[in-house]
């Protein structure tokens, strides 16, 4: 079976069974490790013998273009689709054998809003706390210290329907932890939200961390997201792990630890060999409206040669300005710019009900 | 099990918290019983008759008196005047008037000769209900027409005497019985069949699948709820229905009783079959699709409009494994015949093995991942 290539870090080597287990790297117990594995579709293999671990009380992010198989990886680690072969052991259960044990220590947000519009938030949480069998006398204090956790308490008695986007996340969020799970999963938590009600979630999910100890494991399209939140990130292209580890390490990981980006008062199509050949210089990415971004491992030099160049060439520049590499040069470094369509199963879906809050 | 009464709750929820859905399943049943029962029950009334008479006889005037006398009393018909046989045909074949009576000429003279009289009728037979109402009062006028003026010592006609086992039965009171297995039919379509392909494609389902509930608590859970909301379906469209068409028998409780009994299986037998057939589809579209084609296909043939014998033999064949047939069947010999249990046994056994029966194959196919 192949592994897949992830470029940098840590985690990425076949599983042991004791690591499996027990503890993985510094003695840190680990509550996520999943050792080549594999989903097929008939001829179509979604996930390719992914391996990684995710230690107890880390926020682990997958990323990954549309298509790539973040879903599906989630979907396999909680249950909801079989696994084709490999394994996955959540909180030290196997989800193919011990599938019941692993949904009982799982919290799952989908990526969906799936909360029921007719009902009320506290029924809501109440059906949920009953079909994780949480006896009645703890049920109504979890109920009230969820809805505390995501600021809902004075919502309790409101009707889901009358919720605005980002309250019915918070109840969605409310909702996979009512039974108090050890390890939660977040599939596009924040996808559709408002900046606002955006960094609202990702306040409460540190704050989530911190008070419940919890372990996440979160798929996004949002790089700013993943870098302020997730300890460690997997970038998953094509089924294949192509990257993991800290943000940090995945920025270092890129050549060039600098971004200029520029743009002269006039288009000409020498501008990109030109910038390319000046030192330190590792990438030179085109974008629209004469925009040129330029990876460098020296800013300062690459910015104060760029200056001299136009100067000389007798160009003037319309904008400058250096920045650190980000994730999203990352990502694009590891996923390419190729546009992905994404086939999906062609079912009609069911569209929003009227008059519902989007 | 607590599962299991967490899905059950969440329905039931949904359920009273909406109307719609209840409004929705008495709505055609109770707009099918009033509109159907009153249009299907009456008779023919106030019909135009063209008369011909080209006779002008004793024996003529004696036919236009008779006709008289339906138009002042039955008033099935009222008769209009022609004076030709072509203009009266021509209106019978362009609606101007619904049949028309030819007297010929020397028809009296016929009639006291006793040389084989008879009188033209002519009809539409395109309307084969206007035609042979027409036709079956012409024939009593005729047969009076024939009666001796003196009659025999002995008289040698056979006459046929009929003993009505049951009060008359109008129409509406007939349809009873298919309108409740019709609320219950569309109850479980709507609250079990579209709901839960609609909650699969929103994802409410993969909400549950995440959670330790299991197969049988979540399908058993699923389908009590739909039983519980085409019981209160049923229930409510007998007590209205019963009112509605004028049946007396929801007074007695041990009617009552049998009426419970056939409600919980009717619903149980539904549930299942439309559990057997939704549990693999995924596409909301296809129950409503298949609602219309379902209705025809069950309700038609199961006797609540028309007899099943009088179906051609593939159509019976579909009547005897329909549960609507033993539904409908059911409820006619207890509400409007008084069977007892002995009338209804039969009716029960079919539809509760049908149901658990259809919920037995429908369970291993109920898949426990997306």
């Amino acid at each position: 079976m192949m592994m897949s290539a992830a470029k940098p870090v840590q985690n990425t080597k076949p599983l042991t069974a004791p690591a499996i287990n027990g503890n993985g790297k510094n003695g840190v117990p680990v509550a996520i490790a999943v050792e080549n594995i594999v989903k097929r579709y008939g001829d179509f293999e979604a996930v390719k013998g992914v391996s990684f671990q995710v230690a107890e009380g880390e926020i682990f992010g997958l990323l990954g273009p549309n298509g790539a198989g973040k879903s599906t990886l989630i979907r396999m680690m909680t249950t909801l689709i079989p696994v084709t072969s490999g394994k996955a052991i959540v909180g030290g259960h196997d989800v193919s054998k011990d599938s019941d044990d692993v949904r009982r220590m799982i919290g799952v947000i989908p990526q969906a809003l799936t909360s029921d519009p007719d009902l009320t938030v506290e029924e809501n949480l109440s059906i949920y706390a009953k079909l994780y069998s949480v006896p009645r006398a703890q049920r109504a204090k979890n109920i009230t210290e969820v809805l505390e956790a995501v600021d809902l308490i004075k919502w309790r008695d409101a009707q889901t329907k009358t919720l605005s986007g980002g309250m019915r996340r918070r109840l969605e969020i409310a909702r996979g932890l009512v039974h108090d799970p050890r390890i939660f999963f977040l599939d596009e938590p924040t996808t559709g939200l408002d900046p606002v009600s955006r960094i609202a979630v990702w306040e409460m999910l540190n704050n989530l961390k911190k008070t419940r100890h919890l372990t996440m494991l979160l798929t996004t399209h949002y790089m700013e997201e993943a870098d302020r939140l997730c300890d460690r990130i997997a970038i998953v292209d094509h089924g294949n792990l192509v990257a993991l580890g800290t943000p940090v390490e995945l920025k270092q990981s890129v050549p060039g630890s600098n971004v200029v980006e520029v743009q002269f008062n006039r288009e000409d199509p020498e501008w990109q060999s030109r910038l390319q050949a000046l030192p330190n210089v590792t990438e030179v990415q085109s974008q629209s409206a004469g925009v040129y971004r330029v990876l460098t491992s020296n800013g300062s030099q690459t910015t104060t040669q760029l200056v001299e160049m136009a100067a000389s060439l007798g160009e003037q520049l319309t904008s400058l300005s250096v920045q650190n590499t980000s994730l999203d040069d990352v990502f694009v470094h590891y996923t390419g710019r190729q546009l992905r369509d994404e086939q999906v199963k062609s079912v009609f879906m069911m569209p929003p009900r009227p008059g519902a809050q989007p | 099990m607590n599962r299991m009464f967490a899905i059950i709750e969440r329905e039931m929820r949904k359920f009273f918290r909406s109307p719609v859905l209840m409004i929705m399943s008495m709505m055609l049943p109770l707009v099918q019983l009033i509109i159907l029962g009153n249009a299907f029950g009456g008779k023919i009334r106030n019909a135009r008759v063209a008369v011909v008479d080209y006779d002008h006889g004793p024996q003529a005037v004696k036919v236009q008196e008779a006709f008289d006398a339906v138009a002042a009393n039955i008033a099935t018909f009222k008769t209009v005047s022609y004076d030709d046989e072509t203009t009266a045909r021509e209106d019978v074949r362009t609606g101007k008037v619904d049949a028309a009576v030819i007297i010929p000429a020397q028809y009296s003279r016929r009639v006291y000769a006793q040389d084989a009289p008879s009188i033209g009728f002519v009809v539409d037979n395109s309307d084969q209900f206007m035609s042979s109402s027409l036709e079956g009062e012409m024939q009593s006028l005729v047969d009076a027409l024939n009666q001796p003026v003196i009659q025999t010592r002995v008289v040698k006609n056979i006459a046929l005497e009929t003993v009505e086992l049951y009060p008359y039965i109008e129409y509406m009171q007939f349809l009873l019985s298919g309108s409740i297995a019709l609320a219950m039919y569309i109850s479980v379509m709507i609250g079990g069949g579209m709901l839960y392909i609609d909650d699969k494609a929103r994802g409410v389902h993969e909400g549950y699948l995440v959670t330790p509930i299991s197969k049988l608590e979540l399908v058993m859970g699923l389908n009590v709820a739909g039983a519980i909301k085409a019981v209160l379906a049923g229930i409510s469209l007998t007590v209205i229905g019963s009112l509605m068409a004028g049946l007396g028998t929801i007074f007695n409780p041990v009617a009552d009783l049998q009426l419970l009994l056939l409600v919980l299986g009717t619903s149980i037998a539904f549930n299942g079959m439309m559990f057997l057939m939704m549990v693999r589809v995924d596409d909301p579209l296809v129950p409503r699709a298949m609602f219309g084609v379902l209705n025809t296909l069950l309700f038609f043939p199961s006797g609540a409009i028309y007899p099943i014998s009088a179906f051609p033999p593939w159509l019976r064949a579909i009547a005897i494994v329909d549960p609507f047939t033993y539904a409908i069947h059911g409820f006619q010999a207890v509400l409007l015949k008084d069977g007892g249990f002995t009338a209804i046994r039969y009716d029960l056994l079919f539809l509760f093995t049908f149901g658990i029966g259809t919920l037995l194959i429908a369970t291993p196919l109920f898949k426990r991942t997306l």
